[in-house]
């Protein structure tokens, strides 16, 4: 049974426990100030919980880019680092927070963002490439996917398409919403989309906030007709899924699951989590990382009754965009490697992730290792560049999105060659 | 009113940017509504003194790409270039910071205000002095309309955040509570 509520119960208990709250405080009128480093307990629900009160942990906020897309010149192409044999050019700029990535099957690339209201299409015409706005005045239009010539957008609370896109690409419609049962929560609303071997469109709805208890519309990801039509939970306690691909051998749906902030410095870690059947339940926000119970919403519950990760991506980094390496052009050992994007942390004192890694995985489907694939993007604790999304070219090479710099990056193998297709 | 004034204020900064001025110059317009000294004088019109140029770079970025609404705003943004963004946010922060407000502040309110900054721990990311970093905005000795007008959009999503922190933040604050935070924030000195 599914509900889908946009006031989550939750949140309209909190408001209310608050409510009771300041009457009673008011009440008391305490005539001095409550003394610093004795603060009361946060509202619940507040971001902020599990935050201790102390100067290093003050230090920590949420790490935001420049708005304004870096100019070619300005980009930090010459300080990223791949592995001998690998070359990495700009593919494209001048995108701003250009996030995830969709490829049609005339070549164009269609790049979302988050914090500005535009879907970019680079358009790869007579052997250029040219950056073109196809949808404007959109709202936190961060997840796009591509079918049968079709674009799918994701805003934060609905999905839409636009039919035959490579055709219409100089003067675009305005996209049709085809699905809008969502929560319009602003903490983990925005979405990742992908399309599965099943021909269904998978949408991740995120919990509403760092810590949360919620109603059972949220911390989930659904599956639905590519029409938005007989929606369905497919997976449970997932905070927030930025990212997600299958498995080419078995067809099992792999998604990066990002763990709470404030816990520690070290744990949870963000989680690689593998689904085999469809109603599994991954633990959040009760179980972290398979082995943690959480602190304040942990009591009574047992990870042993949740789907445990298949691998851990280093706390706090922000693990979003993964693909499957399927293509021929990198050298063998990378078949069926996945590519994970690590945006990169801002809940810890030395900044971890910021990167590329390569996963590689067990005959079980398990991760045998997590190793770095494309780095250089942190700098002396500073981000120099985020990477948010990997996509596959039909050559084999891989792109890279960077949303500080509004920036798309393509890795080839072998003798340097500039893309074309 | 604001129909009237702002044709002529539209003049004047055509003709202002039309020029190679210095930018004190050009400013001139920002300074009617906003204060010449970086405190403002006029209704829940904030004060620039000494705000962050990475967020006052946002918020006019924002104007300009019409995803903050206000019209008169959006009207003074629309021509600028990438520079001009990135030249009068640069400047912003060098006008001094907003004079400290001449009250102390009725104790039981500021009391109030003070706990709940605590609770809520507003200096993660504004600073124990509400200083602000990089994209967190100075709000120290902000204007308390302003403030809690802002507060109360933030709350209602009715302004978009560049991200979603503050209608996060906000979420399990109640209604009631914004004037106390408004009236703390901007009588602390």
């Amino acid at each position: 049974m599914i509900r889908y509520s946009s006031a989550p119960r939750s949140l309209m208990l909190a408001g209310a426990l608050f409510v009771a709250f300041t009457l009673h405080a008011a009440a008391q009128q305490p005539a001095t100030p409550p003394a610093a480093g004795a603060a009361q307990p946060l509202p619940p629900g507040s971001p902020m919980i599990g935050r201790p009160d102390n100067e290093a942990a003050a230090k920590l906020a949420p790490v935001v880019g420049p708005p304004i897309p870096a100019s070619p010149d300005k980009l930090p192409l010459a300080k990223l680092k791949v592995p001998a044999g690998f070359n990495v050019e700009v593919y494209a700029a001048g995108m701003a927070n250009a996030r995830s990535l969709a490829l049609g099957d005339k070549g164009t690339v269609f790049v979302g963002s988050r914090l500005v209201d535009k879907v970019y299409a680079i358009v790869n015409k007579d052997g250029k490439r040219s950056v073109k706005v196809i949808a404007s005045g959109l709202y936190r239009p961060n997840g796009v996917a591509f079918k049968d010539g079709t674009l799918y957008i994701a805003e934060l609370s609905q999905v839409s398409k636009i039919d035959k896109i490579e055709d219409v690409l100089d003067s675009p419609p305005k996209p049709t919403v085809i699905y809008d049962k969502l929560p319009k929560d602003e903490a983990h609303g925005w979405k990742f989309i992908a399309i599965g071997p099943d021909n269904k469109l998978y949408v991740p709805v995120g919990q509403p906030g760092n810590n949360v208890l919620h109603d059972d519309a949220h911390g989930q990801i659904r599956r639905m007709n590519l029409d938005g039509s007989g929606a369905e939970v497919y997976a449970l306690g997932v905070r927030n899924s930025v990212g997600f691909d299958w498995n080419p051998d078995n067809k099992q749906m792999y998604f990066t699951d990002n763990g709470r902030d404030w816990l520690s410095e070290s744990v949870p870690e963000d989680e690689l989590n593998r689904v085999t059947k469809a109603g599994e339940d991954f633990g959040a926000p009760y179980c972290w990382q398979g082995n943690i119970i959480d602190q304040e919403l942990g009591w009574g519950k047992n990870c042993k009754d949740y789907t445990a990760p298949v691998g851990l991506m280093g706390p706090h980094t922000a693990s979003l965009g993964m693909r499957f390496y399927t293509g021929s052009q990198f050298p063998k050992s990378y078949k069926n490697v996945i590519f994970v994007a690590r945006h990169g942390s801002w809940n810890k004192s030395q900044k971890q992730g910021g990167d590329v890694v390569a996963v590689r995985l067990n005959k079980d489907g398990t991760v045998k290792s997590v190793e770095p694939f494309m780095t250089g993007f942190l700098e002396d604790n500073k981000y120099v560049g985020r990477p948010v999304d990997v996509m596959l070219l039909k050559d084999g090479s891989l792109l890279v999105s960077d949303d500080w710099n509004g920036a798309v990056y393509r890795i080839s193998y072998g003798k340097p060659k500039v893309a074309n297709q | 009113m604001r129909k009237m004034i702002l044709p002529t204020l539209l003049l004047a900064f055509a003709a202002f940017s039309a020029n190679a001025e210095t930018i004190q110059e050009r400013t001139v317009t920002c300074f009617a509504c906003h204060g010449e000294h970086g405190t403002s004088e006029t209704e829940n019109t904030p004060s620039l003194g000494g705000q962050q140029a990475p967020y006052a770079l946002i918020q006019l970025f924002m104007f300009r790409e019409k995803l903050r609404t206000f019209e008169p705003m959006n009207e003074m943004a629309k021509s600028l270039t990438d520079d001009d963004l990135r030249i009068f946010s640069d400047f912003i922060a060098t006008l001094p910071k907003p004079v400290p407000s001449a009250e102390a502040g009725d104790p039981a309110r500021m009391a109030r205000g003070q706990a709940l900054v605590q609770q809520n721990r507003c200096n993660t990311c504004h600073n124990t002095d509400f200083s602000g970093k990089e994209n967190v905005p100075r709000i120290a000795n902000q204007r308390e309309d302003y403030l809690a007008k802002t507060l109360g959009e933030y709350k209602d999503n009715s302004r978009h955040g560049y991200d979603g922190t503050m209608a996060d933040v906000m979420q399990p604050i109640a209604k009631e509570q914004i004037s106390d935070l408004a009236y703390y924030i901007a009588h602390t000195r």
